[in-house]
């Protein structure tokens, strides 16, 4: 059996047999208590200023950001985001409760539907778990309310998003999932898929140089719905600078 | 993947020669470099960030037969199947099994060198089952039929004007004439062309950067969304991964993703960090039915214990070949199996034999600079001696270089005559070098300067002659 011819030969590597209890005891309260190591200090400000570092590093990666004040504003901030993009108003929306709540009507011109995406959907509008300041990351798990083919097969993603749910690092956001969510079959708190997304799809296979749009989304916006009035952007409180970047990433098309 | 690396040195003479390599390699280095340094000097956290990562990897591989039992017990919680597979055999067997269960004619792949280094491609093609590549650099390698030339960037080796050409070649329904205004062109017609692909897979195929103990989980990371479409379209997705490959929680994984991008593209995270935990869930509009994990050993676990385990801690980023003045000059293929540069040179032995690998060890200047950039801070150079060591005791070297080694150490353990030789040494090379910088060619050593000047000597003498002179003149 080839899992102990695996495990023995780790074992006759180590100079040892199978791990103690004691031993064994230790590790799975590692485990259980999955402790953080460093997180660095770029992401560990005052909340406007981090949201601001969430915007700003999303549009580093190529990606755009509308705030808006409330979820109401949804389908104008939608259909003149399109309509910029020369894009039809037709788009496939996330079954998420959050999003089925939105005066669409508002705006009659806006086809959509409520379902998984296909190849032909050329736009689509889904629903962010959390964004991560550090990068400009958003994290999106799989849910029957945010399928992952929004991510992927449209060429234009729309990601609507609370400001409330912008973290600073990561582990903040493992933290949050790990209170949030269970998984029935699991037991666990993982779903099936997490999509960490940071910027729209790219490739730099051809002589190493970055363009936009290769298999995923060739564009990522990002709607920031400003539900956290401690995370609204303050007239006097600039963000920090950070530091220098010589070079920083190629731009595309160079 | 046939072993080529006996003829590393030909190999190697070959990509000196070969001009359309040499301005590849010329054009794609510095970017890496560039975007790398960039990254790092952006993250004033980053060396200690290396210390974590390898304090992280040290810890799982001391107790890897633990973590990969939890792995694999909560990849089964969560409906998943994990498959242990010692042997490359074993793995292309299981891999196969699950294709013909699944009634597979074409299977999708988001790239993964251990589906390089068991031949997974190979295998399903004997077998009836077409497998199509999707990341964009491993696309035309296989309309070239050719293997990868680097682990993060495959297509390292070729230009611009290959891809057109061999999209001509290939896309044959398309118009000939068609123009490639710019790579994007190339870009968008690979987009289109694979897109028909993703949606007919009956299976896919990803390799995986990590896997999570703690949830049983395997992550990818990609810039282009392949390795996405290839896992959530077809009804069934195999993780092909080595055993190294599993780290503790999402803590430890988070920790490593902060050193991967940087030290591999020079990005602060790259596009598409995935996490895949079993298969499709109750109510989810998504995602593949079956969820299995191919593990495989394949001479890892041979590793523990050996001077060479902490090689094991690799976590593929490329900063090692990206910064090696070997491999910028002759390339990837010239390392003859599927690992390149600096890490290839200390896995490949590993992993198939230091008799058969035994010039690997040796394509190295020992500048250090593959353990400087290493986000996980493996002694490359010295295990590479220990390599060095193990052929010299085994008798691979070859037999001019045992007797000159030999001859060395003969006048070594003189140092009358050491010095007596040095100086004729250096008294001939300046009279033969009269009037030059550099010789181009020396005689009896036309294999060494046929790709490098020797620079002249110094004028002065040895070390020794200039020391014991500058004694006498400070006491006089």
């Amino acid at each position: 059996m080839s899992k102990d011819a695996i495990l023995g030969s780790i074992r006759r590597g180590l100079r040892r047999g199978p791990l103690p209890a004691d031993q064994r005891a230790m590790l799975e309260s590692r485990l259980a208590t999955h402790p953080r190591h460093l997180i660095p200090a770029r992401s560990r400000l005052p909340r406007p200023q981090q949201v601001a570092l969430f915007v700003r590093n999303v549009e580093k990666e190529f990606g755009t950001v509308e705030r808006v004040p409330d979820l109401a504003a949804l389908p104008a901030a939608v259909a003149d985001y399109l309509a910029a993009q020369n894009l039809p108003p037709r788009f496939v929306l996330a079954p998420h409760p959050d999003l089925a709540g939105v005066p669409w009507s508002d705006r009659p011109m806006l086809e959509f539907e409520t379902r998984r995406a296909e190849g032909t959907d050329q736009v689509s509008v889904q629903h962010g778990y959390a964004g991560i300041a550090e990068t400009g990351t958003l994290m999106l798990p799989s849910d029957p309310a945010r399928p992952t083919t929004l991510n992927l097969l449209p060429e234009t993603e729309i990601v609507v998003l609370r400001a409330s749910r912008v973290v600073g690092a990561y582990e903040e956001a493992w933290d949050r999932l790990r209170a949030e969510h269970r998984d029935a079959l699991s037991g666990g708190f993982m779903p099936r898929n997490i999509m960490f997304v940071t910027g729209p799809s790219r490739s730099a296979d051809i002589e190493q140089t970055l363009e936009l749009g290769a298999h995923g989304p060739r564009r990522l916006h990002v709607i920031l719905v400003d539900d956290d009035p401690a995370a609204l952007p303050m007239a006097d409180a600039e963000v920090p600078p950070r530091p220098a970047e010589p070079g920083g990433p190629t731009a595309p098309g160079d | 993947m046939h072993v080529t690396s006996p003829a590393f040195k030909a190999n190697a003479s070959r990509a000196m020669r070969d001009a359309g390599l040499q301005k590849a390699l010329g054009k794609a280095k510095g970017a890496f470099l560039e975007r790398r340094a960039a990254a790092v000097a952006a993250l004033p956290e980053f060396e200690r960030l290396r210390d974590i990562g390898r304090d992280i990897k040290n810890h799982t591989l001391a107790h890897l037969d633990f973590y990969l039992e939890t792995y694999a017990a909560n990849v089964e919680r969560a409906g998943g199947k994990v498959h242990w597979c010692s042997t490359a055999e074993d793995a292309r067997a299981a891999v196969l099994e699950i294709c013909r269960k699944a009634g597979a004619r074409t299977v999708t792949k988001g790239k993964s060198m251990i589906s390089e280094e068991l031949g997974i491609n190979e295998h399903l093609e004997a077998n009836g089952i077409q497998p199509i590549e999707t990341d964009l650099g491993e696309y035309i390698l296989q309309l070239r039929k050719e293997a990868p030339s680097h682990i993060i960037a495959p297509a390292f080796h070729l230009n611009r004007e290959d891809w057109e050409a061999d999209f001509r070649r290939m896309h044959t329904d398309l118009p000939a004439d068609r123009v490639f205004h710019e790579r994007r062109d190339i870009l968008a017609e690979a987009r289109t062309r694979l897109r028909e692909r993703f949606l007919a897979a009956d299976v896919g195929i990803t390799g995986a950067n990590f896997l999570i103990a703690e949830t049983g989980s395997s992550v990818i990371v990609t810039n282009e969304g392949n390795g996405d479409l290839t896992q959530t379209l077809p009804r069934v997705h195999i993780v092909l991964a080595s055993i190294e490959k599993v780290v503790p929680t999402l803590e430890d994984c988070t920790s490593l993703l902060r050193l991967l991008a940087r030290s591999a593209t020079g990005q602060d995270f790259s596009v598409y960090t995935t996490f895949s935990t079993g298969a499709r869930r109750a109510g989810d509009l998504d995602g593949p039915e079956e969820y299995h994990v191919v593990l495989v050993d394949n001479g890892r676990s041979n590793m523990i214990g050996t001077e060479f385990q902490e090689m094991l801690r690799c976590i593929r980023c490329a900063a090692c070949m990206n910064h090696c003045p070997v491999y910028g000059v002759v390339g990837g293929h010239a390392y003859g199996w599927v690992y390149p540069g600096p890490m290839g040179s200390v896995l490949t032995p590993s992993l198939v034999g230091i008799d058969k690998t035994a010039l690997l060890p040796n394509a190295s200047t020992f500048c250090g600079k593959c353990e400087s950039v290493c986000p996980v801070k493996i002694p490359l150079p010295g295990m590479m001696r220990h390599w060095r060591e193990r052929e010299f005791e085994r008798h691979l070297t070859p037999s001019a270089q045992r007797r000159n080694l030999g001859l060395w150490a003969f006048m070594a353990r003189r140092p009358g005559l050491y010095r007596m030789a040095t100086r004729a040494a250096i008294g001939a090379l300046g009279l033969i070098g009269r009037g030059k910088g550099a010789l181009r060619s020396l005689p009896l050593a036309g294999g060494w300067t046929e790709g490098r000047d020797l620079p002249l000597p110094e004028p002065g003498g040895t070390f020794m002659a200039q020391y014991a002179k500058a004694r006498r003149e400070k006491r006089a």
